[in-house]
């Protein structure tokens, strides 16, 4: 892999590499701009925005917008910042991220391994779950959590998360165990394991670049949703992204834009936090299976 | 009843029939060897007796029960495959045992087995790494030891040593040999390499088409092929089988070939049945080690034809020198000796040992029973 890397690297200039260099990291600048000024907003004083100069440094550094951000800010009629809602995000996005991801294995794992008559149909049907636009499914989907009794609940949101990313993550689980030789169920069938053992000690310690690919896609996805979350959840179940618009569009009187720019990178943490910590997998993830390593 | 016992099975894929009436039955401590050309059955037959593949008519039994319909797990037989499959996550000594711990061997009983079959194996020096760390001749060591650990009754090699270099090969080769007379297990071993069936079996099957060709013990199948498939399939280089017409003169068969020059040269037969074939063709099947020079002939033979020929290329191969001529219209390979003095285009003295000669029925392919 190594050697293979270095052969077909394109063998450039010293120059050439500076101005490389240099183009790249103005862009990457270019890019965390937007990020650069919410952030030196959220920690200066109204007044300072208010004023005009958005582009300046703070002249007095402050954290007050985050904690009222965090704890005190007005959502919709109370003043109880983005804190439940944060709690209510991560109560939906964990179950919802496990849950659509080991579905997702074990499906892929069926579809490759323990293959039956139309398995291929089936797969092409789940694909097209990835295609169904998000609007065309409020209407059945609020009839079917009313029928179900989850209307309005972090339960409701939940499986509404499943059932959207099933369809992806059965396709990068089916992908990814295509390339896993099959001969190896074999040897554990022969071996005595049965379907649920050789998905636990055979197949899944080895899943761990499309798990992750999987988690992030599916973390990234759901934290971020809104039009579900405003559409399915009650006032104890909002999740953060409906929050946030809440907290935005009903300030009384004034609008705090520092606190807004706090709240806005509150709400966008989790999946930098995400990113940072898996991404180099990422990549990893989804080049595995395409390329016979 | 044998021990392993394969009655009348076939196996169809839709409406095509992959495997047509297969019937083996071996003894315990037998080494069969299914042999045949890719695409031919034998990996299918094998699967089926691993319980990977269903049976679509007949019986398969092992020590008298019926296995049909048995999860593979309960067959109470050991596969090695030709990829090795050792799990990729565990360590050695955990893919060793990983199948005593799924039939709920105890701790203790599975690590006084785990270094039994390491030791027998030398491995036990490897048996804290992972696959991915270890040779290929390791990984297919480590992949004998977690089939030895289970004593099995039946031991099933799928292709085994084809992902090996040709010199570990030999290696292997001789190494399940030794394990096989030491530990006289019963083994099913499949492959496509007619050096490896010669070698390793008691008895091999050969098959094509879904059709057992020839059953039978090594020598069976080298000396007495039962048609032109085999013959040609086992040996290397392949048997020679040539277009000949039997002529009887005082009650003695002779074979009547044409040679490079388009005269007529007689061989005479060593059987004497061929004697209702008076004037009819015949395809004379004569393997290359049985046409030599004359001095390299086998002196233990009864009946050496010598034969004038113009030879074609020589192959020096360093134990031996492959010849090539035209005989009977068609390319002919003959073994000589290595230090033998022949060039291109010499017309010489061939040897023919014409008691290792059989003889063909050109429509049906099948061996003339002497």
């Amino acid at each position: 892999m190594g050697s293979a890397a270095q052969d077909t690297a394109v063998h450039t200039g010293r120059v050439a590499r500076t101005f490389i260099y240099l183009v790249l990291l103005l862009f990457a600048l270019f890019y965390l701009l937007p990020f650069l000024v919410m952030l030196i907003n959220s920690v200066k004083p109204l007044s300072e925005i208010t004023s005009g100069n958005m582009l300046a440094l703070p002249a007095i550094w402050t954290i007050e917008p985050w904690l009222s951000a965090w704890s005190t800010a007005q959502i919709g009629v109370e003043p109880t910042g983005l804190k439940p809602y944060f709690v209510n995000s991560l109560l939906m996005v964990v179950p919802a991220v496990a849950i659509s991801t080991i579905l997702g294995a074990l499906n892929g794992y069926v579809l490759t391994k323990w293959r039956f008559r139309g398995d291929g149909i089936l797969f092409g049907l789940m694909l097209f779950s990835c295609f169904i636009p998000f609007q065309i499914v409020l209407i059945p989907m609020a009839r079917t959590l009313g029928i179900l009794g989850m209307a309005g609940s972090t339960p409701g949101l939940v499986l509404v998360h499943v059932v959207y990313g099933l369809g992806f993550t059965t396709l990068f689980f089916r992908n990814y165990y295509a390339a896993f030789p099959t001969e190896l169920v074999r040897a554990a069938m022969i071996d005595g394991a049965g379907f649920f053992k050789i998905f636990w000690r055979i197949m899944l310690p080895v899943s761990g670049p499309i798990m992750v690919v999987s988690i992030i896609w599916q973390f990234t996805n759901i934290w971020n949703d809104f039009l579900f979350g405003a559409s399915f959840a009650d006032l104890d179940s909002m999740p953060m992204t409906v929050a946030l618009n809440n907290l935005v569009n009903s300030s009384t009187g004034v609008k705090e834009y520092n606190v807004h720019f706090a709240g806005a990178i509150i709400a966008a943490l989790p999946t930098l936090v995400v990113y940072v910590v898996a991404g180099r997998y990422f990549v990893r993830g989804l080049m595995a299976g395409s390329v016979k390593g | 009843m044998g021990f392993l016992d394969i009655r009348d099975v076939t196996k169809f894929y839709g409406q095509t029939e992959v495997l047509h009436r297969i019937n083996i039955s071996i003894e315990e401590d037998e080494f069969l060897v299914l042999v045949g050309p890719s695409g031919c059955g034998k990996s299918t037959l094998l699967n089926m007796i691993a319980g990977l593949e269903s049976i679509t008519s007949g019986k398969v039994s092992i020590r008298g029960r019926v296995i049909n319909g048995v999860h593979p797990s309960q067959r109470n037989i050991a596969m090695v495959f030709q990829s090795y499959a050792l799990y990729p996550n565990m360590t050695v000594g955990k893919n060793i045992t990983f199948g005593l711990e799924m039939h709920g061997v105890s701790r203790h009983e599975r690590e006084e087995a785990l270094l039994d079959v390491a030791k027998l194996l030398q491995i036990d020096h490897l048996l804290d790494r992972k696959p991915g760390q270890l040779s290929g001749g390791q990984r297919q060591r480590v992949a004998m030891g977690r089939a030895l650990v289970r004593k099995p009754d039946v031991f099933l090699f799928d292709e085994p040593l084809s992902n090996l270099d040709a010199k570990l090969r030999v290696d292997m080769r001789t190494e399940i040999k030794k394990l096989h007379e030491k530990l006289k297990t019963t083994i099913v071993y499949v492959t496509h390499d007619q050096i490896e069936a010669m070698t390793l079996s008691t008895r091999i099957a050969v098959l094509e088409q879904g059709h057992i060709q020839q059953l039978g013990t090594p020598q069976e199948i080298y000396n007495t092929p039962a048609n032109v498939f085999v013959g040609r399939f086992m040996g290397s280089p392949a048997m020679n089988v040539i277009p000949a017409r039997v002529a009887v003169q005082e009650g003695v068969p002779f074979a009547c070939v044409t040679d490079s020059g388009d005269g007529e040269q007689l061989l005479r037969f060593s059987q004497a049945n061929l004697a209702g074939w008076d004037g009819r063709e015949i395809l004379l099947g004569i393997r290359p080690e049985a046409i030599t020079d004359p001095e390299g002939a086998d002196r233990g033979s009864t009946n050496v034809v010598n034969l004038r020929n113009r030879i074609g290329v020589t192959e020096p191969a360093g134990s031996d020198t492959f010849v090539s001529m035209t005989l009977g219209g068609i390319d002919v390979t003959a073994r000589m000796r290595a230090d033998v003095n022949v060039c291109r285009g010499d017309t010489v003295d061939l040897a023919f040992n014409m008691d290792k000669a059989v003889a063909f029925d050109p429509e049906t392919e099948k061996r003339i029973e002497s």
